[in-house]
């Protein structure tokens, strides 16, 4: 079957937020007919990949697929956490576009 | 027993918009207002206060915003619950009393939930045997003993059952969870056994949705951010819920934001971890079981929330001293803005090895460019302006201090095209660090005490 490579944003949208020293990034497929695709694509080792720089310990991936949706925690990601962290983002609020910047493989027919 | 009670959002968090309660409680019905001000740092910042005065300590725009709607909330029955009152939840009582008294009102019961402030007793508890371990780091909070700044027990919703059992038209609490602020009239009115394990859960995450305010209902929302409508007068979140468990989740008629399956999906997702162990005092949530329906414009239905029983212990939020911190910004202007702003900051950091100057951390970055995705970020050519946003953490307050000295003369002896440099020089703020724990729950009892004006 034919694919093509789009932004994770054009099929989902993500809210993060901080969880001590931890991002923790949701995401959720624009449509119940991607959630098979970003639970495919979105692989513990992509996400790690993906946050190379940002990301400095492991990540938890967790499905939600009653909300098409998947939980992220990505570890030492915040410079300490909100409450000592030097970073304008201190709370990992923009972690969630950070994520929909991702480059994906989706089938075409899905796509129409 | 009633058929629904609508239990609406007030506040978000301490500095949320002030007038958040007052419209929920002017426009539209609603039964209860449900109002969170505490984040993890929150009670460090109101236990400094309450050193400084022993009145402070509680969320200082509570009494004002009561003042508001007290005539309402008496003339319609509304019964307020909020964990404002911080470390001093008595005297945030007495505030309220006081704006009662101003306004004439009579018959007036507030209940306090105490006991959650465990900072006197933490030597006693490590001499019991309860080490206080960090959740993260395992080390004992005798490490860190004599630099503590607060030490509170979260406690779940049936403290404030009892205040409101009691009678009470206001509940003010310390920490408390900010699920329990709405699960509390949920149980209280629907009669909910404590081990009905699924409609603990069904409330709880009832308080997930409601505890950040407008965050459910269009506010921060990433979907479809340009769809929502008029943010300028956006209504916070109402849970309109039902005796089997199930709620709607809504807002009043004719104010701003959005409340879909999208916007409640992404507040479910806000700073959750394994979505089938949602840890509260009261049970332990199934986000994996939650179901979403769209019933109308702005209604959305959630059922099949299925809950765990609960744990043997609450959780402990610390608070410790841990150095100091400074941040400032400047900023560069095209030609090669980038470039002047990377050489500021390399000349700035010759500078403070040259003073000798020690710290733990110095982080620089570049706003409008990549501060906030990092290396996923990619850098034009050549930008119109930069911000180089530089700040530094350590132990030596003079150090700190000498780092706020050293950045405005940068405009006269440094790279060129800067500007921005306003409010004068940055000081040093102290840096509290954040201290989870877990305590049996036979080691605390919450009390409750309701009195009326």
């Amino acid at each position: 079957m034919a694919t093509k490579k789009i932004l994770l944003l054009d099929i989902a949208h993500a809210r993060s937020g901080d969880k001590g020293d931890a991002g923790n990034v949701g995401v959720i497929a624009r449509d119940p007919k991607f959630y098979p695709v970003i639970s495919r694509e979105l692989t513990i080792e992509r996400v790690k990949k993906h946050f190379e720089g940002i990301c400095f310990g492991p990540v938890e991936r967790y499905e939600l697929p009653n909300l098409n949706a998947l939980n992220f925690l990505l570890h030492n990601s915040l410079g300490g956490g909100g409450t000592v962290s030097l970073k304008n983002d201190a709370q990992g609020k923009t972690l969630s576009s950070a994520m929909l910047r991702m480059e994906i493989e989706v089938e075409e027919d899905l796509l129409t | 027993m009633k058929d629904s009670i609508r239990i609406a959002s007030g506040q978000g968090f301490w500095g949320d918009l002030i007038d958040a309660p007052v419209n929920q409680v002017k426009n539209g019905p609603i039964d209860y207002l449900m109002m969170d001000f505490l984040a993890e740092v929150t009670m460090s910042i109101m236990q400094k206060q309450k050193l400084r005065d022993p009145n402070l300590g509680y969320a200082r725009d509570l009494p004002g915003q009561m003042k508001k709607i007290l005539p309402d909330i008496m003339e319609k029955d509304i019964k307020v619950i909020t964990n404002g009152g911080g470390v001093n939840p008595i005297a945030c009582r007495e505030a309220i009393f006081e704006a009662a008294r101003e306004l004439g009102i009579t018959g007036l019961k507030v209940g306090v939930v105490l006991g959650d402030d465990i900072l006197m007793r933490i030597d006693d508890l490590i001499a019991e045997g309860i080490p206080l371990l960090n959740m993260e780091t395992k080390q004992p909070i005798s490490e860190i003993r004599d630099r503590i700044v607060s030490a509170n027990v979260y406690f779940g919703a049936f403290p404030i059952v009892e205040a409101l059992q009691k009678g009470a038209h206001i509940v003010i609490t310390g920490r408390t969870t900010d699920t329990g602020l709405t699960l509390a009239p949920m149980i209280h009115e629907f009669g909910w056994a404590k081990d009905d394990w699924n409609k603990m859960a069904a409330g709880t995450v009832a308080g997930h949705i409601l505890e950040c305010g407008g965050q459910a209902s269009g506010g921060n929302f990433l979907g479809d951010w340009k769809s929502v409508p008029d943010l300028a007068n956006i209504g916070f979140p109402i849970a309109e819920a039902r005796p089997d468990g199930t709620f709607t989740i809504t807002k009043h008629e004719g104010t701003g934001g959005l409340v879909s399956v999208a916007t409640v999906s992404e507040q479910l997702l806000y700073e959750i971890g394994d979505p089938k162990d949602y840890i509260t005092p009261d049970c332990i949530a199934d986000f994996t079981s939650i179901q979403l329906e769209q019933e109308a414009d702005n209604r959305v239905k959630v059922h099949g929330v299925t809950g765990l029983p609960e744990t043997e212990f609450y959780k402990v939020s610390a608070s410790y001293s841990d150095g100091y911190s400074a941040a400032g910004t400047l900023t560069y202007a095209w030609p090669e803005a980038y470039e002047k702003a990377k050489a500021a900051d390399a000349i700035l950091r010759k500078r403070f090895q040259n003073l000798g100057l020690e710290f733990d951390e110095i982080r620089s970055e570049y706003l409008g460019l990549n501060s906030s995705h990092g290396p996923l970020a990619p850098i034009p050519d050549d930008i119109n302006e930069v911000v180089l946003r530089i700040g530094v953490r350590g132990k030596n307050r003079e150090h700190v201090a000498r780092f706020g000295s050293e950045l405005a003369p940068l405009i006269l002896t440094g790279p060129p095209s800067v500007t921005g440099f306003a409010g004068g020089r940055p000081k040093p703020s102290d840096v509290i660090a954040y201290w989870p724990a877990l305590i049996p729950k036979s080691a605390v009892t919450p009390q409750v005490v309701v009195e009326e004006v």
